[in-house]
């Protein structure tokens, strides 16, 4: 039984932020489909009352004090911006 | 004779009595990659001209004892921030980025400690390959044979140090990055414990295992320069508040009772037999060095691999989202619409590996699927981690294989994801257990290619890696070996 449908890697790419063809979409199910199959295998595994790992040292939230500092300038902030118009970047209308 | 041949520290003292000038260096580093690099294209881009004014600029005055790094040429894996100088990951979604705004906090230390920088090293895209066929822009090729590939994702960096354009180099290890290419490409490169090296200015991958280490020709050169880059930063929250030690100050040549653990499942079916010889002639030069060494079980290493495409993935596609082509970055060209421009500048911009791991991420965390993958995952990880943990309490370190195989051929594994996610499965489980692990050179294949030997290290224990390295270094000849590539080379 196949772990992730066709559909079902559309709908993440659609997620994700990825346009991907129909046959696209075909080869990454099958790619996908072992990975996870392969990936399975942690379900040999009791985990039961196993604390997830999230970070491996024992480090708690750091703080620090909110004060402003020069960083970079708007000017920096734009150089690289694909398009940009009146010191702010510039992209395609959201509203249909 | 290169003038790389020398260590870093023979180098300074050259430069330090006039014997060398830094334009010498930084020339000799450009004349070899003129020589090489076509070839080897360890090199997405040079830096010419600033290196060379640099040159001049060092050649005029004279280092002080804290610039450690005073006129002495690297490069630099190009995931790492350089402020002014193009910066992609490896990938097209970045090939525009000419113009970074800022330096990584390792690149200020480099720049400090008056190191040149000669360019920006070939990667696998966002340092997610193991054999750099992943890079948008060459396949990076390994120096000893270059019908075999170097490593990944680092192999830009290995490979450049290989093939002598640069004495020294910066990497980045998620899951052996910087060990493997090292490996392959007869180098020495340790991947720090996590949290011991800034990764401000680092493009994350996946933030809970990446660091950033070096790649040298000796140890000595690499725990010289760990000492420069390693240490607290303000900037990144992650990297620990532990005090930095004299890495080469542990390098005292003597092994004497050094307790020495050997996981059976890292010379388990699957590691080629003389890959595992040169692991057991290497563990009696130990025991000749007066060290000891036993059988030991890391029972859950079979499950590193499922546990680390998990994790890694997921934090990828979170840490990826930030590529949609609105700030910086390519983007693609006659939108329809906001949303339409963000798939296209991503699917345009990214390779199909990058892809592949994006949307297995993004399923690993959607809405069902979360408790049965990715928390599954971090529990695994708790597991792997406790493993590690269970040795350490009896033994100094840990030793085997860095890969399983040597580098396998261009081409051989590129059409399939598992098999080449498979030459991992030895360096995956040091960075889900956050500790340091060191591969240097301990042998050849018959086919005359590289093989690596894995140390592995408590937390914040590089002391005793490096120690450990080193002694088998001095033992033995295999880092001296050189490729013969571009001829002329002894």
């Amino acid at each position: 039984m196949s772990r992730i449908s066709k559909d079902e890697v559309k709908h993440v790419a659609n997620l994700a932020r990825l346009a991907i063809t129909d046959e696209e979409a075909g080869t990454f199910t099958k790619q996908l489909d072992d990975i996870i199959t392969y990936a399975e295998q942690l379900n040999e595994l009791d985990t039961t009352g196993v604390e997830p790992t999230t970070h491996v040292l024992d480090l708690k939230n750091v703080m620090r004090k909110d004060e402003p500092k020069k960083w970079i300038t708007q000017d920096d902030a734009l150089k690289n911006a694909p398009d940009k118009q009146d010191g702010q970047f510039k992209v395609p209308s959201i509203l249909e | 004779m290169s003038l790389f041949e020398y260590t870093l520290k023979e180098l300074q003292e050259k430069l330090h009595n006039k014997e060398i000038s830094v334009t010498d260096l930084v020339e000799e580093s450009y004349k070899r990659i003129d020589e090489v690099d076509e070839e080897i294209q360890a090199f997405i881009t040079l830096n010419k001209e600033a290196a060379m004014t640099k040159a001049a600029e060092l050649d005029a005055e004279r280092g002080t004892a804290a610039e450690k790094l005073f006129g002495l040429p690297i490069g630099v894996k190009d995931n790492i921030v350089t402020k002014g100088l193009r910066t992609t990951a490896g990938s097209q979604i970045l090939s525009n980025l000419n113009d970074p705004l800022y330096d990584a906090t390792v690149v200020n230390k480099l720049n400090d400690a008056k190191s040149v920088t000669i360019g920006k090293l070939n990667m696998d895209e966002f340092a997610m390959g193991s054999s750099n066929e992943n890079s948008s822009y060459a396949a990076v090729r390994n120096p000893w044979n270059t019908d075999y590939v170097p490593g990944g994702s680092s192999g830009g960096s290995a490979a450049a140090v290989a093939a002598g354009e640069v004495p020294y180099s910066l990497g980045s290890d998620t899951g052996g990055s910087i060990r493997q290419p090292a490996a392959y490409c007869g180098v020495v490169g340790l991947k720090p414990t996590y949290g011991r090296v800034s990764r401000f200015g680092l493009v994350a991958f996946a933030s809970s295992l990446d660091q950033i280490g070096p790649i040298t020709r000796n140890v000595e050169d690499n725990a010289f320069l760990l000492e420069t880059i390693a240490g607290h930063d303000k900037m990144d929250s992650t990297s620990a508040n532990v005090e930095v030690p004299s890495y080469t100050e542990s390098l005292t040549g003597d092994v004497k009772g050094l307790k020495i653990a050997v996981p059976k499942e890292y010379l388990a079916e699957g590691v080629a037999p003389e890959v595992k010889e040169a692991v057991q002639s290497a563990l009696k030069e130990y025991e000749k060095m007066g060290a000891t060494w036993e059988e030991v079980s890391l029972p859950h290493s079979k499950y590193a691999l499922s546990t680390y495409y998990l994790l890694s993935s997921s934090e990828a596609s979170a840490n990826l989202a930030r590529f949609d082509g609105v700030r910086y970055g390519k983007r693609a060209e006659d939108a329809e619409s906001m949303l339409d421009m963000f798939k296209r500048s991503r699917a345009e911009g990214f390779g199909d590996e990058v892809k592949r791991r994006i949307m297995l991420g993004t399923f690993a965390l959607s809405s069902g699927y979360y408790d049965a993958y990715y928390k599954k995952a971090q529990q695994v990880r708790t597991l792997i981690k406790n493993d590690f943990e269970k040795v350490f309490e009896d033994y100094d370190v840990i030793v085997g294989p860095t890969t399983p195989t040597p580098a396998f051929k261009v081409g051989d594994k590129v059409d399939d994801p598992m098999t080449m996610y498979a030459n991992d499965i030895l360096t995956i489980p040091v960075n889900l257990a956050g500790v340091p692990g060191i591969s240097i050179p301990c042998g050849f294949s018959s086919e005359g290619l590289p093989i690596g030997l894995q140390i592995i290290g408590k937390h914040f224990d590089e002391g005793t890696v490096y120690r450990a390295a080193h002694a088998f270094e001095q033992a033995t000849d295999y880092h001296t070996q050189r490729p013969s590539l571009g001829g002329a080379r002894s």
